[in-house]
């Protein structure tokens, strides 16, 4: 096939993952949206193996097919609370593949041109860069939500100075490398070596909580490292899909920053498990049996369910719409209000609750509940803590002052599942639990609701 | 030959503006979906993994770095869009009757 047709071919792929991503914006169109972007995926594929370049298929056949069968079985198998894993792998094998791209580009995949071009180079070192960083980042947000290694922040004495030093090194090889390309050289090796090293380095300062944030920006480059590559190899389809990844990621990132009130500056590079506590809060927590919890929900006539991360733990989504179930069949309008960081990653309570049945429509924003709150009977926050903390509203002092939260505060009655009085991720004090119209209801929140669903029969 | 750079560079900047005109404004639900499958294309690296793992060049190197690279690819490319199809498969409206 001509290099003509080929890239002919490559519009229509790249039209096809431009409105795939159109129509992964609304749920009605999200499932064909994601069909038709496979599709542009495969046209891409197919007309590359046709085209005059590939002359060897042995090797192609072996690599193809075992990467089929992992990725099929891994997205077969995973169950829906460790998505955000699965998502992080993903993220750190597109990461790898566009740094190994880019080094084979070193090597005469363009033959017929006397050495490697500073271009080529510059490209080649940027695909590196961002693919070693995307790799080894994405392991390290892996073994941090698989509670592999501590999913806290690990912040040490002089980290900003050490990958301050990290990132200049690289730009150094950078330039370095633009002057003396050599693809086998030990400044290649140094250039890898770092770039894998800063991606272990700007990650595991940021713990639990912040990994939206890390997800999605994962996410960004993971199309960032795959456009650079498609510079590397002067090749457009490359660096059209991968330019539109790095936008959604970088879209998607700023969404989560915004929820969370900080900056990705803020994010990145300060832990929040270094915040220290300034205000104290004091008082008495009430605790209820799930008996009286029962009777305050029979008699309710409108309950939200605030789930967080606590749910996903507990796996208490099944058990949580079982409840709702109830509650609509007892006459009660039964809402969820999803915080957009609730979990691990963008979404991740929407995921969760989908799995469970709960319809996507019963699901509100906090800006949309939050004003109904006062007439809301009874909200039932499920392992969710700083997302309802409303020391981010009223409290200046407070470490997570200004971020937006629902404000489970102004329904009438608030329950809280908890399995103990730890604090949040934050480290900071709630003063909703000791609010007057809140009942601690302690104990593994699976079984608390098991408790619950059993009153009701 | 030099005005590639920038050919692609235009490409590049015109792409990104797209991106951003495209996914502003995508509800909640729809988070982890939209990261998964956008994650999926860009595992369109498979394309320069293809091209580097098939060229029979010279270099045996390249051909082991290529086919590493379109090992990884194919398992970002298939698990990405075939772990999003399976998350949109689970979002159910009320009104539905699917089982």
């Amino acid at each position: 096939m001509s290099a003509l047709l080929v890239n002919l071919a490559y519009i229509v792929a790249a039209v096809m993952f431009i409105f795939g991503l159109r129509m992964l914006g609304s749920p009605a169109t999200a499932r064909s949206g994601n069909a038709l972007s496979s599709g542009g995926m495969l046209i891409a594929i197919v007309v590359t193996l046709l085209s005059k370049g590939i002359v060897e298929f042995h090797w192609i056949a072996v690599a193809a097919a075992a990467g089929a069968l992992v990725g099929a079985l891994a997205s077969r198998l995973v169950a829906m609370t460790a998505m955000p894993e699965m998502v992080a792998l993903f993220n750190g094998s597109g990461g790898i593949a566009s740094l190994l791209v880019a080094w084979a580009a070193l090597f005469g995949a363009s033959p017929g041109v006397g050495g490697v071009t500073t271009f080529t180079a510059v490209t080649v070192f940027l695909s590196i860069m961002i693919g070693g960083v995307t790799f080894s980042g994405s392991l390290v947000a892996w073994a941090k939500l698989a509670e592999v290694m501590p999913s806290g922040a690990i912040v040490f004495v002089g980290q900003r100075v050490i990958n301050a030093a990290l990132l200049g090194g690289l730009v150094l090889g950078g330039v370095l490398f633009a002057l003396l390309p050599a693809p086998d050289s030990p400044l290649f090796y140094a250039i890898l070596g770092l770039a894998v090293l800063l991606g272990v380095m700007a990650v595991i300062p940021i713990g639990g909580a912040d990994m939206p944030v890390v997800i999605s920006l994962l996410n960004s480059y993971s199309g960032l490292a795959a456009c650079a590559a498609g510079f590397a190899i002067n090749n457009n389809i490359l660096i059209v899909s991968g330019s539109l990844v790095g936008a959604a990621g970088i879209i998607l990132t700023n969404i989560m920053c915004k929820a969370m009130n900080r900056s990705l500056t803020n994010v990145l590079f300060s832990g929040f498990g270094a915040v220290k506590t300034v205000t104290k809060v004091e008082g008495d927590v009430k605790p209820i049996v799930a008996e009286d919890a029962y009777l305050i929900l029979e008699a309710a006539s409108a309950v939200t369910f605030v789930p967080g991360y606590g749910m996903a733990v507990a796996q208490a989504q099944h058990v949580v719409r079982e409840l709702g179930e109830i509650l609509e069949a007892n006459g009660c309008e039964v809402s969820y209000a999803i915080h957009p960081v609730a979990g691990r990653m963008p979404g991740h309570m929407n995921v969760l609750l989908a799995e469970a049945n709960v319809p996507y429509d019963q699901l509100v924003e906090s800006d949309d509940i939050n004003p109904r709150m006062p007439n809301v009977d009874v909200a039932v926050v499920i392992g969710a803590n700083d997302v309802v903390n409303p020391a981010a509203r009223d409290d200046d002092a407070s470490p997570i002052y200004g971020m937006p939260i629902v404000n489970v505060d102004h329904a009438r009655t608030v329950f809280v599942l908890k399995r103990s009085m730890a604090s949040g991720f934050a480290g900071v004090d709630n003063p909703l639990f000791f609010g007057t119209n809140t009942r601690m209801l302690f104990g593994d929140a699976k079984a608390s609701i098991s408790a619950l669903i059993s009153e009701f029969k | 030959m030099e005005l590639i750079p920038v050919y692609l560079a235009f490409i590049l900047i015109l792409a990104i503006f797209l991106g951003f005109e495209l996914i502003s404004k995508v509800p909640a639900t729809l988070h982890t979906p939209l990261m998964s499958g956008a994650n999926a294309i860009s595992g369109i690296t498979i394309v320069g993994a293809l091209l580097a793992a098939g060229a029979g060049g010279p270099s045996g190197l390249a051909t082991l770095l290529g086919s590493a690279a379109v090992f990884f690819a194919t398992v970002n490319v298939v698990g990405g869009y075939l772990v999003t199809d399976r998350m949109l498969g689970l979002f159910k409206k009320k009104t539905d009757d699917a089982p």
